[in-house]
């Protein structure tokens, strides 16, 4: 196993935790200020591909796509929020479960009635295709570098957003105590709208990020959903740092470990076996990560000590 | 209306469509997520053929697996127990064959396979209810096989999904291939991103790629695949090439190699009719799981011409006589009752604003399945 491969490997990982990250980001938000559980989220990750593959088919420019995915997703989330969303703060997990579950089989089913069944075209754009030689020799694809960078400059944007701003100061507080922030004449409810567009509004970026590389299809969202709360639970719930640190670690467990265990197995079983179970084992391995997590830090590395 | 009348009214209703319906098809099939536009072709294929024949006393019950193992062996025990079917049909993924197959057949059902055709239900899982209309699961690679071996590549890599198909597919590769591998691996059955094998394929010396990755899986591999900068020769099955593929794939497949026993431009009256009036239903090219859907509503049909399905004896006869017009051409049934049929090699080209394949040659000429003889019917 050569050096090259390893550093292409652990890019591929970083690559896989940056998209995780937008996807967990607003996640992490929605549940941290609101106290909600979205399982709609993936389908906001849908929203954004499906809106930047129809604008990228109609326009033929990649830039307009992204900012379609982007408006559409977080219109969306508004939109969810406003007739939907609103009506279960005050209920248990259960019923924003069931809720949101239905909300995915809605949009599926709406982009299925829209779209037809069959995966749609969105393509990398001519200037962000092909790869480029990295110092050491590394060639890599430079849309994949180039999806690295956009996800750390929505980080420092997010961090600079929440830290340093009005609104941010809002959601931290509403984080912490909603009544009080109401009571000191916050308008509570347009905060959530808020925060829901702007969760809505990374997912679907990175589905359309994601969608140009992958196929855009009905139900892409669900699988990334799954491993978004993986994300969530290992950084903390409600901490951007946190879903940060979790998806990148996630992002790397996930692409190192489907490398590295097969290999292992070979030194002791027959390269067959050691693929199959080397790969099965592989898929656990984000699990295993999170079970440990939580046997360290029951609330997560960056979630709040109760 | 009083409870009586109700009754009386629910008992006629019963009659009368116990009257009209004398044989029930169960059409168990992946109609959402990934694997949609697989299953949909089956069903669209399967549909314009009893649409074509047009007759009475046939009703097909259509449901989505959603490519879920667990919910392929719920609709089936629905449709046996609660819809008595009397044929069941349609499953894409062999995951799904191997949990619905068996336990269908030990039921007394017929099972017409549209698609998955797992080695396990080839040989010593033979069953007198079951056949495979479509190919045994290792033909389409072995045809790879020997196309890699003519072509000289020394040193593939080869990749598949860990299922029972993606076992199927390599064995079935190597069978033909025969010659040194330079790495070997399985993904996962629905993964997306391909970067990590990417990555490995290009540290690993290979002069060539085999890849079997079906629906969803195939477009994002061929696309991180095109971006990567790796050049090396890819080919397949004609899985990882199918008419939806290659429309959200694009330029980036032109010109590659692929193993079918369907395509658009076989020279048969049947195919020409088929493709035509796929063509005008549904305003789209068909796919070969379109191709196998509509073989496998022929077959039946043709069955049902000769013999009643209660009679299970004489209607298995009728099946493996294969009495019907195949849009393969030469179709015949092996003792194990899988195809034994011509295998190409397609290359895929552009026509007009279409991505499609095109026959470029024979690569096993009335192949049958490897498993022939551990089958003891």
């Amino acid at each position: 196993m050569s050096p090259i491969l390893i550093a292409e490997q652990v890019l591929n990982g970083l690559q896989f935790g940056v998209m995780l990250f937008l996807m967990a980001a607003g996640l992490t938000l929605i549940f941290g200020v609101m106290g909600l559980i979205n399982l709609a989220h993936g389908s906001l990750y849908m929203v954004g591909a499906f809106a930047a593959a129809a604008v990228a088919g109609a326009t033929g420019s990649f830039l307009l796509a992204l900012v379609a995915a982007l408006a559409a997703a977080a219109l969306a989330g508004a939109l969810v929020e406003l007739v939907v969303i609103r009506r279960l703060y005050n209920r248990d997990h259960l019923d924003q479960v069931l809720a949101t579950f239905a909300l995915i089989l809605i949009f599926s089913e709406g982009t299925r009635w829209l779209f037809g069944s069959f995966p749609l075209y969105l393509d990398i754009p001519a200037w962000l295709s092909g790869p480029v030689t990295l110092p050491g020799g590394i060639q890599y694809p430079l849309y994949r570098l180039a999806l690295i960078v956009l996800g750390l400059l929505v980080a420092v944007g997010l961090w600079l957003l929440i830290s340093r701003t009005r609104i941010g100061i809002q959601i931290r507080a509403g984080e912490n105590d909603r009544e009080m922030i109401a009571a000191l004449g916050v308008d509570i409810s347009k905060l959530y709208t808020l925060v829901f567009a702007l969760g809505a509004g990374l997912a679907g970026l990175a589905g359309a990020l994601v969608g140009a590389i992958q196929s855009v299809q009905v139900g892409m969202g669900e699988p990334v959903l799954i491993l978004a709360f993986v994300v969530i639970v290992i950084g903390g719930i409600g901490s951007i740092k946190g879903a940060l640190i979790g998806a990148v670690l996630v992002g790397l467990t996930d692409t190192l470990g489907g490398i590295f265990l097969p290999e292992l197995f070979k030194l002791f079983a027959d390269p067959a076996t050691a693929t199959a179970t080397g790969s099965a084992f592989a898929s656990m391995a984000i699990y295993i990560l999170m079970a440990a997590v939580l046997v360290w830090r029951p609330t997560g590395l960056f979630g709040a000590r109760t | 209306m009083s409870m009586k009348t109700l009754l009386a009214a629910a008992a006629l209703a019963a009659l009368a469509t116990g009257a009209q319906a004398q044989v029930k098809v169960g059409m168990i099939t992946t109609l959402s997520g990934g694997g949609a536009s697989l299953g949909i072709d089956i069903r669209d294929g399967f549909m314009l053929a009893i649409e074509e024949d047009g007759r009475d006393g046939l009703e097909i019950i259509v449901a989505d697996d959603q490519r879920k193992p667990d919910v392929a062996v719920q609709i089936a025990d629905e449709m046996i127990q609660s819809d008595k079917v009397d044929i069941l049909t349609g499953i894409v993924w062999s995951n799904l064959a191997m949990a619905v197959v068996p336990s269908a057949t030990a039921q007394g059902k017929f099972y017409l396979s549209t698609n998955a055709a797992p080695a396990q239900l080839a040989g010593k899982g033979c069953h007198p209810l079951y056949f495979s209309v479509s190919y045994q699961n290792d033909n389409l690679h072995e045809a790879a096989g020997a196309y890699a071996k003519s072509e000289g590549y020394s040193n593939p890599f080869i990749m598949a999904p860990n299922y029972p198909a993606g076992h199927d597919s390599l064995n079935g590769f190597k069978r033909f291939y025969e010659g040194e591998l330079a790495g070997e691996i399985y993904t996962e059955l629905g993964q997306t991103d391909y970067a990590a094998e990417i990555a490995q394929i290009r540290a690993s010396g290979a002069d060539s790629v085999f890849f079997f990755l079906p629906g969803g899986m195939g477009i994002s591999f061929l696309k991180q695949y095109a971006d990567s900068g790796v050049d090396l020769p890819v080919m397949g099955p004609a899985f990882s090439f199918d008419q939806a593929i290659l429309q959200a794939v694009g330029d980036a497949a032109l010109g590659v190699k692929n193993g079918s026993n369907w395509s658009k431009d076989l020279d048969n009256e049947a195919n020409a009719a088929f493709v035509a009036g796929f063509q005008e239903k549904y305003d789209r090219l068909p796919s070969l799981y379109a191709a196998y859907g509509y073989d496998t509503a022929n077959l039946m049909l043709s069955a049902l011409d000769t013999a009643d399905v209660t009679d299970q004896e004489a209607f298995r006869a009728a099946l493996a006589a294969a009495d019907f017009d195949s849009v393969r051409g030469k179709f015949s049934f092996d003792t194990n009752q899988h195809p034994i049929q011509d295998i190409f090699i397609r290359e895929v080209i552009k026509e007009g604003d279409i991505y499609t394949n095109m026959i470029v040659g024979t690569a096993i000429e009335d192949r049958s399945s490897a498993y022939v003889d551990e089958c003891s019917m």
